[in-house]
């Protein structure tokens, strides 16, 4: 099969695009395709689009923008101290730049994750077996100081005094696996 | 080197053997993309960082035998030919971001194929097992498995609240993604998955081509995952995915028969002609083949054909690609040259097929 564009090489790329139900159909070489912005249907090529609509998805924080913009200085400045990934180059890349990022760019994160995963914006899955037993006890530590004052604001002093000598058992514990991870 | 022993050298075991629902379900895969601690994101890492990775994983996993997965072989992407690359990206074990835009990446290769660990990619590591038939659990315990044995390793970026960091903020939380293939000749016949394919979407599964995102399915073989990985535990993640594909099946099957019954011979002359162009063809374009190969398929799974074996389909879906065959011939190809080798390798593995087969009658 001849390319329909320039009637001269062979058509290598084979699309049917479908636009409000009606479907046409293209038998293009590799060049012609390129010329015409087909070749971004191809998984993997760089100007795969996914890259573009993520980037337009983060720039859509315009409004939110514009009404912390007094209480925080502009977000595009914000920078992560680790990669130097600043705020505006995530917004166009769609990607993070170190592990630290999601840290720095924690206070505009969770209308982004919100979006992309249905409303989620918190890990409910698998927690790694090496920080597991310290998450956990991290988890009942907190819950063990919200309890203690509960009990101090309702003066259940000896009830407290058994909670303060878990959290500090709790604690000690977690220094001694701490300094174990090391 | 032989037809014979370049094809079963070229066969991963997903393709060759057969998995509970195989005749409708191809392959279940389960991808957890992971960081380790104190090393940038591929996204911005330097070649030093990315370097201390790939040797990190060299020293702890190279030459090491899994369970019956057999021993890790470490392909680095800047050693390899570019016809090498293409031909682990046709058989699904590397992504093509992996073979064509990362410079420092590298993969662990199971010696059965089932694993596969992408080092450098989008992520420091993906780890990516690949199952026959419908076996999403399984593959799943096998992955975190995996993700278990390599984190006494390395230290995983994970955060209380966020779960695994991931470079992209689409794989946040779990870091997974799970997807199966599935061959659905008779939705598309019956013009029931242009109504099937949007349904999907809203449940946050994502429908796509094969090899390609927004491309027409080659073969009616299209693969479905799930888009969200955060907020959900991976073995919800795995059961929604488990039974929408369950719900797919069912309405396959109904389809099939459903066609059986209303178009009968014609059908079965569909599948027949396919049958012959396949066996006669002397130029055939990927189009064409995949289309051929799918009726084939659906002939066998409806019993109109006997005595060739379903894989053929997996098989020949893959062994078809400009990467194999240019593996075959021993150089590169170009297309219309491309269309001829297919032609002759198709007709080889039928004749093949029929060897076999009278082999069989011998005994």
């Amino acid at each position: 099969m001849v390319c329909q564009e320039c009637k001269q090489r062979p058509a290598t790329m084979h699309f049917t695009k479908i636009v409000n139900g009606e479907k046409t159909e293209f038998h293009l070489c590799e060049q012609c395709a390129k010329e015409h912005g087909h070749m971004f249907m191809l998984y993997g090529h760089d100007d795969f689009p996914l890259n573009n609509l993520l980037a337009g998805l983060l720039n859509f924080e315009a409004p939110v923008k514009e009404m912390t913009a007094n209480a925080f200085p502009n977000p595009d400045l914000l920078q992560c101290q680790t990669c130097q990934m600043t705020y505006h180059q995530f917004t166009q890349i769609g990607r993070f730049g170190c592990a630290d990022c999601y840290r720095t760019f924690a206070r505009y994160l969770p209308p982004i994750l919100k979006r992309l995963h249905s409303g989620n914006t918190a890990h409910s899955g698998k927690i790694p077996k090496r920080k597991g037993g310290v998450l956990h006890l991290r988890k009942q530590l907190a819950a063990l100081k919200q309890k203690l004052q509960e009990l101090i604001a309702r003066e259940e002093f000896e009830r407290a005094a058994e909670v303060r000598d878990q959290i500090r058992s709790l604690e000690n514990e977690l220094r001694q696996r701490g300094e174990g991870d090391m | 080197m032989s037809f014979e022993k370049f094809f079963n050298t070229a066969v991963s075991s997903w393709m060759s053997q057969e998995g509970p629902d195989s005749d409708i379900v191809l392959s279940s895969r389960i991808r957890l993309a992971r960081n380790i601690v104190d090393f940038r994101f591929p996204t911005l890492f330097s070649s030093e960082e990315a370097r201390q990775i790939v040797s990190l994983f060299e020293r702890a996993f190279a030459h090491r035998s899994y369970r019956e997965a057999g021993r890790f072989e470490l392909l680095k992407m800047s050693e390899l030919q570019p016809i090498e690359k293409r031909v682990l990206v046709e058989k699904h074990l590397i992504s093509p971001h992996l073979a064509e835009d990362s410079p420092f990446g590298a993969c662990l290769l199971s010696e059965n194929e089932e694993i596969s660990i992408m080092i450098n990619e989008e992520d420091h590591i993906r780890i990516q097992c690949l199952f026959p038939g419908l076996q999403l659990a399984e593959a799943l315990e096998a992955a975190s498995e995996l993700d278990d044995w390599i984190e006494g390793h390395v230290n995983y970026a994970f955060d209380e609240r966020l779960g695994y960091l991931t470079s992209c903020p689409t794989n946040v939380g779990t870091g997974l993604r799970a997807s199966v293939m599935m061959h659905l000749p008779a939705l598309v016949l019956t013009q029931q998955m242009n109504r099937i394919v949007p349904a999907i979407n809203q449940l946050g599964l994502v429908v796509r081509g094969t090899y390609g995102e927004g491309s027409e399915a080659l073969g009616n073989i299209f693969q479905i995952s799930n888009q969200i990985t955060l907020g959900k535990s991976e073995e919800d993640i795995v059961a929604d995915l488990h039974t929408i594909v369950q719900q797919l099946i069912a309405q396959e099957r109904a389809a099939r028969q459903a066609l059986v019954k209303t178009l009968g011979i014609q059908l079965e002359d569909k599948v027949f002609r396919s049958y012959g162009i396949l066996a006669n063809c002397r130029v055939i374009e990927s189009k064409e083949a995949a289309q051929c190969l799918s009726d084939v398929r659906l002939g066998i799974d409806l019993g109109y054909i006997q005595n060739i074996s379903r894989n053929i389909l997996n098989e020949l879906m893959i062994l078809t690609q400009p990467g194999f065959l240019q593996q075959y011939a021993g150089g590169a190809l170009r297309p219309e040259e491309r269309d001829v080798r297919r032609a002759a390798l198709i007709r080889e593995r039928l004749k093949m097929e029929e060897r076999r087969k009278m082999e069989g009658d011998e005994r």
